[in-house]
């Protein structure tokens, strides 16, 4: 099937060197990870690989935890706020920024990303003496302001992309047929770049569930995230539950990884 | 230049297309039109043009004259310098696009592309908050007017462009809106479909009656459609009229040439009376045929179609009273139906055309002969 449909496309053969080497390189990418999953599902105390046995003690240890299981309530409650504002925010540049020409259009869009150059431990210092000030350290709003602004520049890229192929007079003629711009943009524009919100949404979570610089320094007793939490375990107890809850980590920002490709493959089959 | 005199002169007709028009269209009046970009000219200079309800008005013209800045005017996608744009007395020049209440056809068909055919056309009732019953019935109403029915489940990418054209024109006219704004609607289709659709579209004006405002660059497009054009030239206008007004009585050599072939012969700073002298001719000049426009007293041409231009080889067969002039046949091109004669007119040997019978084989290339035509069918136009 994959073969009729490279003829398809009228691509030629790939040969079969270039699948070795792309096979290689993406066993070099995915085996660390994978590492850890087997791992979890040990019964021994101490990290071993490959385990000797099969258990569910680690997992049952996660799961009854109540440090664990609120630090993992904090990363999901943080990542999904975090990414709702970030989504928000960058959508609203990107669209902003498309309709704008010249130097101050690439000065802005500079300004927006630069979040994605500077070093995390640069970033997290300066949150973290910027809301020491503000007393936002160890609280919910804090890591959620903190997290929201490194993830604006991940939406702003995928939405300014969705936009590149976005044909502008459709919102002429939405004008003419009687529609408000707010209403072009929800009937019109949204819809048609919602593929790029979608991703640039799910980069935003992720970017955040796993962000463990500025969660270290915003840490209180009270509020700490997954990350910290396992960092913690690992530096202080070194507990294999954190192989369990790496596994779950895993497996659950692949699958929302997937999420935008699903919806992607269910509208060519419409 | 500003036409609105010029307007009372010569009166547009009365729709001739639409005799049995169920409604009549909005009346839409720009006075004084302009617009400025800050750039050497302004796009749009002063333009004041009166579009009478119900009637098919082109605005034709070469890239860059206005043509287009002018519609975008009358939709609100631009914003004026200065003047007035009003629909039916009422003044629209600083109301919104979407609140212009016009309908827009444009190039690229602009259909949106998440929308069904039926959800497309139904877009600006659902704006208008029509109940969902009605926006039903006039749906399929619209859909069978613009002849495309049944295909109201596929989205805009199953559908040729000539379909897909058909849906944006059913989805600017189901709203019932106070004119029709067509931008080249007709660009990106091939010859034949072209045809089709223009058919098309003469055919709908004449069942919805309603007001047509359609730009092109494409003068044959222009004549076949138009109850009048108006001619852009360099942000203004040149001429409004009929098709025919405008093929046969040009006021200016641009007019002349823009539309049709034309044999051109400048006569300088040579006045213009009775007589006027081309080179070593003298021809007589019927003043019916002098354009009514000021600078053919500075500096007149004499206009000739070819299809007014017969060519003898020798002078005996020249009727009296007609206006000649010595010719060298350069080349002969076989159109099918007509032939057309190239000729190196006068000592500068300048181009000149004449239209012959298909079937007349007389000539070759390099005869000597005499090329002439009626003084009525010549027109004395400003250069």
């Amino acid at each position: 099937m994959t073969a009729a449909r490279r003829r398809d496309r009228g691509v030629d053969p790939i040969p079969w060197w270039l699948i070795a080497l792309g096979a290689l390189v993406a066993l070099y990418f995915i085996l660390p990870t994978l590492i850890v999953i087997p791992l979890s599902f040990s019964s021994a105390s101490a990290f071993e690989f490959p385990p000797k046995d099969f258990s569910l003690r680690w997992y049952e240890n996660f799961f009854t935890d109540p440090v664990w299981l609120t630090s993992l309530g904090n990363s999901f409650l943080v990542a999904v706020l975090a990414a709702l504002i970030a989504t928000v925010v960058g959508t609203a540049a990107a669209v902003g920024l498309n309709r704008l020409t010249g130097r101050l259009a690439g000065f802005l869009r500079t300004l927006l990303m630069i979040s994605m150059v500077t070093p995390a431990i640069v970033v997290a210092v300066a949150v973290y003496i910027s809301f020491l000030q503000w007393h936002l350290t160890g609280s919910l709003l804090g890591y959620v302001l903190a997290h929201a602004a490194l993830g604006v520049p991940f939406v702003l890229v995928s939405v300014t992309a969705a936009l590149g192929g976005f044909d502008a007079t459709l919102l002429r003629a939405s004008a003419s047929l009687g529609a408000s711009p707010l209403r072009s943009f929800v009937r019109v524009t949204m819809p048609l770049i919602s593929r790029g919100v979608i991703t640039g949404a799910v980069f935003a979570f992720v970017t955040s569930f796993d962000e463990v610089v500025i969660a270290l320094f915003l840490r209180s007793p009270t509020f700490q995230t997954l990350p910290v939490q396992m960092y913690n375990s690992v530096t202080f107890e070194l507990d294999p539950t954190i192989s369990a809850s790496s596994s779950l980590v895993v497996v659950a920002v692949t699958i929302i990884f997937l999420v935008p490709l699903l919806i992607g493959s269910r509208k060519k089959t419409r | 230049m500003t036409i609105s005199s010029k307007e009372s002169a010569t009166a547009p007709p009365a729709s001739p297309s639409s005799p049995t028009a169920p409604r009549q269209g909005t009346q839409i009046r720009l006075s004084g039109v302009t617009k400025d970009y800050g750039l050497a000219a302004p796009a749009v200079d002063a333009v004041s043009l009166t579009i009478q309800p119900g009637e098919f008005m082109t605005l034709l013209g070469p890239s860059g004259s206005g043509k287009t800045t002018t519609l975008n005017l009358i939709a609100g996608f631009e914003t004026l310098t200065s003047g007035t744009i009003a629909l039916d007395g009422a003044d629209v020049g600083t109301l919104p696009p979407h609140k212009r209440n016009l309908g827009m056809l444009f190039q690229n068909y602009a259909l949106f592309p998440h929308m069904t055919v039926a959800q497309n056309v139904a877009y600006p009732l659902r704006e208008r908050r029509v109940p969902k019953a009605e926006i039903a019935r006039r749906v399929a109403e619209v859909l069978e007017l613009v002849q495309l029915p049944g295909r109201d489940q596929n989205y805009p990418a199953q559908l040729s462009g000539g379909q897909q054209q058909r849906v944006a024109l059913a989805r600017a006219i189901v709203f019932d809106p106070a004119a029709l704004l067509l931008d080249e609607p007709l660009g990106a289709l091939d010859r034949n479909l072209r045809g089709a659709l223009q058919m098309e579209i003469r055919r709908i004006h004449r069942e919805v009656g309603s007001t047509f405002v359609f730009v092109t660059h494409d003068q044959e497009e222009a004549m076949n459609l138009s109850d009048r054009i108006a001619l852009f030239n360099s942000g203004h206008i040149e001429q409004v009229g009929t098709p025919e007004e405008l093929y046969r009585r040009p006021d200016t050599l641009f007019t002349a040439r823009f539309l049709g072939d034309s044999n051109v012969f400048d006569l300088g700073g040579s006045p213009v009376g009775a007589k006027a002298s081309w080179e070593d001719s003298t021809w007589t000049i019927d003043p019916a045929t002098i354009a009514g426009h000021p600078g053919v007293r500075s500096h007149g041409a004499v206009v000739v179609r070819p299809e007014d231009v017969q060519i003898s080889r020798d002078l005996q067969t020249v009727p009296a009273g007609a206006n000649a002039v010595r010719a060298t046949v350069r080349d002969l091109e076989y159109m099918g139906s007509y032939r057309t004669v190239m000729l190196d007119v006068g000592q500068a040997r300048q181009l000149g055309r004449a239209r012959i019978d298909a079937l007349d084989a007389a000539f070759a290339v390099g005869d000597e002969v005499t090329a002439w035509w009626k003084p009525e069918r010549q027109r004395v136009v400003a250069v």
